[in-house]
């Protein structure tokens, strides 16, 4: 039941005490006639159902959660009760300089561990998701080559098996977006990628490893082409997990970075945000940085603003919360523990795709990163069960399922992203159930189809919601 | 697969029907059931031109979003507003659930008979 | 020293001896070798909690948190209810991925259209979606879905967040919107060079209102003139001011953004916040991001799903209206919560506290040596000119651990009263910039 349908007039929480001073109201030609219909609820009522509403979320803590690409590791604890210290929460962004040193210093201390982290020079955090950070990026590279005067580069390469977000963001930037199609293992075609890359091209969007899950090797001769080209290589962060503090996208040869603070750096996600997204480039495009920079003068922090900055990507210095909670998390793994936290993501994910490619074929049968993708397409034609199917089932086992029908080149995909946070016996438990139902997909493929069963509602009906959308409660007056 | 003998098709697989200086513009059976359920179209406005072969609007299913193309060059005479609260009409009956008329032709692509359209869909599936 | 990785070095052996390996560089083998960090990373040693609670415990401690603030310019501080605190803890929540599997997000899903219609109801508007950024960013989306094919011009007014227009001017560069600045006058948008400035290139106008300085605009006015060009018309709000104040849809807005922070989210630095976006029910298919909406399951009970996905990146790629894919959830979530405690009640009661008493404070700076700029009525912020020096009324008030207003320059600083400023510490802050 909806908050509206459970409030009734006249009920409410005490929250503000009455007015102090004489009362002014706006003159009549500007004051709301429209009726309000904020709920009328007591905070026992409200509570309650939040917390309903709560029980009907599935959060991280309520299982293994092995999403592909979007990284749901633990989000610890201590990180929370930091975010949450006055000190923090209670600092409007305007206060004179000298009373948020505090606040300045988290922001140096994260820019110099995530561009050592990257093997970048320099970091905006200003950017308020990924998909934030590859706008930031691009208009790097856009203000880098009107710099240059090269008003002729107007393509982006993006591969086919790239996320949505990359051409999105390459036309939110003005750019023309020149698809790469990868080859059979998986990995960037370099032939393809040489006859692409013309004086035109602005630069490449690319995520190592993939979105397959494999490091492509030739990484370095992919960086060069787009270099000789005149063009510009941006790191999408989405896959950073795998490599921390083994290899960085700097040595790679990009020259622009985005992360995503709320996957790699265990920030909460809060059910779709906030998260954070930075931005970092090599020392040559730190002048067209968005925002500001902190800098030490002596024992004080101040900001400084790039010199030919693109401006603001949006209000203040970024999702600030966020990065104090991944600030904390840097501090408490350092040196030693981020690459231990990479190698065991790789370490889980292979174990967890050992333990499933005799019964599941595997897009790409190699060792792969901290996450393996499946085709499901032979399970469909034998037996009717689709990847949906299976993701529909694995919601009666309480595991959530792996993102679904992604990359778009891997017919009926299942990507596995198990995290470093996992126990071998989660992942045990988690392919006995994976095998479970493929053994039902054969043997009982009506119920699956049927899938879920146990969860509060059943399948929705989403194509009457897009047909006819219904996106608001109505009033009846 | 439906076809309609009187009606002529595009390797994208739209329809169109000429009748005089007016051409009609439509999605196939077989488009229409590779897309799924459809939820929404775009379409263009009255008085809109059209190219040959490039798009002219789009139709959405909940997880697919594709381009409708033009085989004609022209000026959008009509446009099926219906379509827009009812794009179920384009699964249920697609030879009538037109999208566009179109007049003052210039140019128009070689299309296609329903046989031959048949043979190119069904090769097009090997 | 923390890493939060449950298994031990001798499972992880275990493990990787069960598929043939015998050390974790195995699995590494794709990478060259010469590509390598070869002496790791230079980062400090990892610690324990109580380490890093207590060097996170000093840093925070190095800022300086005012007893009283008088300062908006685009964050505000506000009273937030407990309960608010108290659901945005819940682990379920919190640590929720986007509700694309609709079964198990039921709970998330319906918060979110909870928390649309109650955009909806605030602005008047027909459909919202489920969040973007922050203001400034809402207003740069907001001048993105308006463009056409005809109409690539958007006109954007001087007197509004400074932020906000330098956020639409960065978009802009990107897109290749022609962008145009409508220049203030008496603290409001010129109506004359908006006027002169309109044709049918004109894709939409954005302002704020109340404005930068607190001064509410002749908004219907603008309506009018906007839409006699075809255009577009935007309204950037504050959504604590829709208490009492008229609505964008009253005043002929066809889109409603702004800044959500003032409902129950804390001034944290600058973020997170979140952008509130709305319109009229012909633009609902141009929103960008994520929309619930609700329909019924495979046996007929309500439910909700995420739904017009074939906007979004995910399924148009380069043609999506945005690239947005994450946004602010969770926040959207804590505004729900603050309007729910509210009510239509405490929701009034803020939005005329925040005049009375910006009103209250600005008699008073008069008695004090300040003038107030604002010709008409303004909301919950205003302008000074006086000839004291800005630093050191500022300084002056900050010695008594007071945020005052926001410097505009040597002589003008914009104020700003909440629900959250007593008439004590309004007297105190007179008493104080009396004396420099």
């Amino acid at each position: 039941m909806l908050l509206f349908e459970k409030s009734r007039e006249g009920r409410g929480c005490a929250i503000l005490p009455e007015c102090d001073v004489p009362v002014v109201l706006p003159q009549e030609k500007d004051a709301r006639k429209q009726p309000l219909h904020m709920p009328a609820l007591s905070e026992p009522e409200l509570s309650r159902h939040y917390t309903e509403l709560a029980h009907k979320t599935r959060g991280v803590n309520d299982g293994f959660y092995p999403l592909g690409s979007c990284t749901m590791k633990y989000n610890p604890r201590v990180n929370e009760q930091i975010a949450a210290l006055e000190g923090f929460n209670q600092i409007h962004p305007l206060q004179p300089q000298g009373t948020v040193q505090g606040c300045m210093e988290v922001m140096a201390l994260a820019e110099k561990y995530l561009c050592e982290i990257t093997g970048m020079d320099h970091m905006t955090l200003q950017p308020a998701a990924g998909a934030h950070g590859e706008l930031t990026g691009l208009l790097l590279m856009k203000a880098y080559h009107t710099s240059k005067g090269n008003t002729h580069k107007t393509k982006i390469l993006v591969p086919d098996s790239a996320h949505g977000t990359n051409p999105a963001s390459a036309a939110m930037a003005g750019y023309t977006v020149v698809s790469i199609p990868s080859g059979d293992d998986g990995c960037v075609d370099i032939e393809k990628l040489k006859e692409a890359a013309g004086d035109d091209i602005a630069g490449l969007m690319l995520t190592n490893p993939n979105t397959v899950g494999l490091f492509d090797k030739n990484i370095r001769e992919i960086t060069q082409i787009v270099h000789d080209c005149g063009g510009l290589c941006y790191y999408d962060g989405a896959n950073l997990n795998a490599v921390m503090g083994i290899v960085r996208p700097g040595d790679m040869g990009f020259d622009i970075v985005h992360l995503n603070l709320h996957k790699t750096f265990s920030t909460p996600h809060g059910g779709g945000g906030p998260g954070a997204g930075p931005v970092g480039c090599k020392e040559e495009l730190a002048q067209f940085l968005p925002s500001v920079l902190v800098e030490k003068d002596g024992d004080d922090l101040h900001f400084t603003k790039p010199e030919h900055s693109i401006g603001e990507m949006k209000s203040f210095y970024g999702n600030f919360l966020v990065v104090v909670k991944a600030l904390t998390y840097i501090l408490t793994l350092g040196r030693e523990g981020i690459p231990q936290a990479s190698s065991n993501a790789v370490l889980n994910a292979n174990y967890m795709m050992n333990q499933l490619k005799d019964l599941y074929t595997m897009a790409y049968d190699d060792i792969c990163m901290h996450e393996f993708v499946m085709s499901l397409a032979d399970l469909k034609k034998d037996t009717g069960i689709s990847a949906m199917d299976i993701a529909k089932g694995l919601l009666d086992n309480n595991i959530h399922p792996p993102t679904m029908y992604f990359p778009l080149i891997v017919e009926e995909a299942l990507m596995v992203e198990p995290t470093e946070t996992e126990s071998r016996e989660t992942l045990d438990e988690a392919v006995a159930v994976f095998r479970q139902l493929h053994a039902q997909a054969a043997a009982d493929p009506e119920g699956l189809h049927h899938a879920p069963t146990k969860t509060p509602v059943t399948r929705l009906d989403e194509v009457g919601a897009a047909r006819h959308p219904h996106l608001r409660y109505h009033f009846e007056d | 697969m439906e076809l309609k003998a009187e009606l002529k098709y595009t390797k994208s697989h739209e329809w169109i029907a000429k009748d005089g200086d007016v051409a009609t513009i439509g999605l196939t059976d077989y488009a229409q059931s590779e897309l799924g359920d459809l939820v929404f179209v775009n379409l263009p406005e009255e008085g809109d031109e059209v190219t040959v072969g490039e798009a002219f609007g789009d139709v959405e299913s909940v997880k697919a979003a594709s381009d409708v193309y033009s085989p004609v060059t022209g000026t959008v005479s009509a446009v099926n507003e219906e379509l827009l609260d009812a794009p179920e009409s384009i699964n249920e009956a697609p030879y009538d659930a037109w999208f566009i008329k179109v007049t003052d032709i210039s140019e128009e692509e070689e299309l296609l008979s329903a046989e031959e359209y048949e043979k190119f869909v069904e090769e097009s599936e090997e | 020293m923390g890493s939060y990785i449950p298994n031990t070095g001798k499972e992880q052996l275990e493990m990787l001896k069960s598929m043939g390996y015998s050390s974790m560089d195995d699995l590494f083998a794709a990478i060259p070798d010469d590509m390598k960090l070869k002496d790791g990373l230079a980062l400090p040693e990892g610690k324990s909690e109580l380490e890093v609670s207590r060097i996170m415990k000093g840093i925070a401690a190095k800022n300086r948190v005012f007893s009283s603030i008088f300062r908006g310019a685009g964050a505000y501080n506000h009273y937030i209810p407990a309960v608010v605190s108290s659901v945005l803890s819940n682990e379920s929540v919190q640590t929720a991925y986007t509700p694309y599997q609709a079964e198990i997000s039921q709970g998330l899903l319906q918060s979110i259209f909870e928390y649309q219609t109650m955009i909806c109801d605030l602005t008047g508007m027909d459909a919202s979606n489920a969040s973007v950024y922050d203001g400034a960013e809402a207003a740069a989306e907001g001048i993105a879905m308006c463009r056409d094919k005809k109409r690539n011009r958007a006109l954007i007014s001087a007197a509004v967040l400074p932020a906000a227009l330098e956020t639409v001017k960065t978009y802009c560069f990107g897109n290749e919107i022609e962008l145009e600045i409508i220049p203030e006058k008496n603290g409001v948008t010129d109506l004359d060079y908006l006027k002169e400035h309109m044709d049918k290139s004109v894709a939409c106008v954005y302002i704020q209102h109340p404005n930068y300085y607190g001064n509410l605009e002749d908004a219907e006015a603008i309506g009018e003139i906007v839409h006699e060009s075809g255009a577009k018309y935007i309204m950037g709000v504050n959504p604590i001011s829709l208490g009492v104040l008229k609505t964008p849809a009253e005043y002929g807005a066809d889109i409603a953004v702004g800044e959500g922070q003032p409902l129950g989210l804390p001034m944290a630095f600058g973020g997170p916040y979140l952008g509130f976006m709305a319109c009229r029910e012909k633009m609902m298919r141009k929103l960008p991001g994520r929309i619930v909406g609700q329909t019924v399951d495979a046996d007929g009970k309500t439910g909700y799903v995420l739904t017009l996905q074939a906007r979004e990146q995910h399924i148009r790629r380069e043609k999506a209206s945005s690239n947005i894919c994450s946004n602010q959830a969770l926040c959207a979530l804590a505004v729900g919560v603050y309007l729910a405690a509210m009510g239509n009640e405490g929701l009034e009661k803020a939005a005329t506290q925040c005049m009375s008493k910006a009103h209250y404070l600005a008699d008073q700076l008069t008695g004090a040596g300040f003038a107030v700029e604002n010709k008409g009525d303004f909301f919950h912020e205003f302008v000074t000119v006086s000839s004291k020096d800005t630093d050191k009324v500022l300084a002056a008030l900050e010695k008594e651990n007071i945020l005052g207003g926001q410097k505009l320059d040597d002589h003008r600083i914009l104020w700003c009263c909440t629900e959250m400023n007593t008439k004590e510490d309004m007297d105190l802050l007179v008493r104080i910039v009396k004396e420099v």
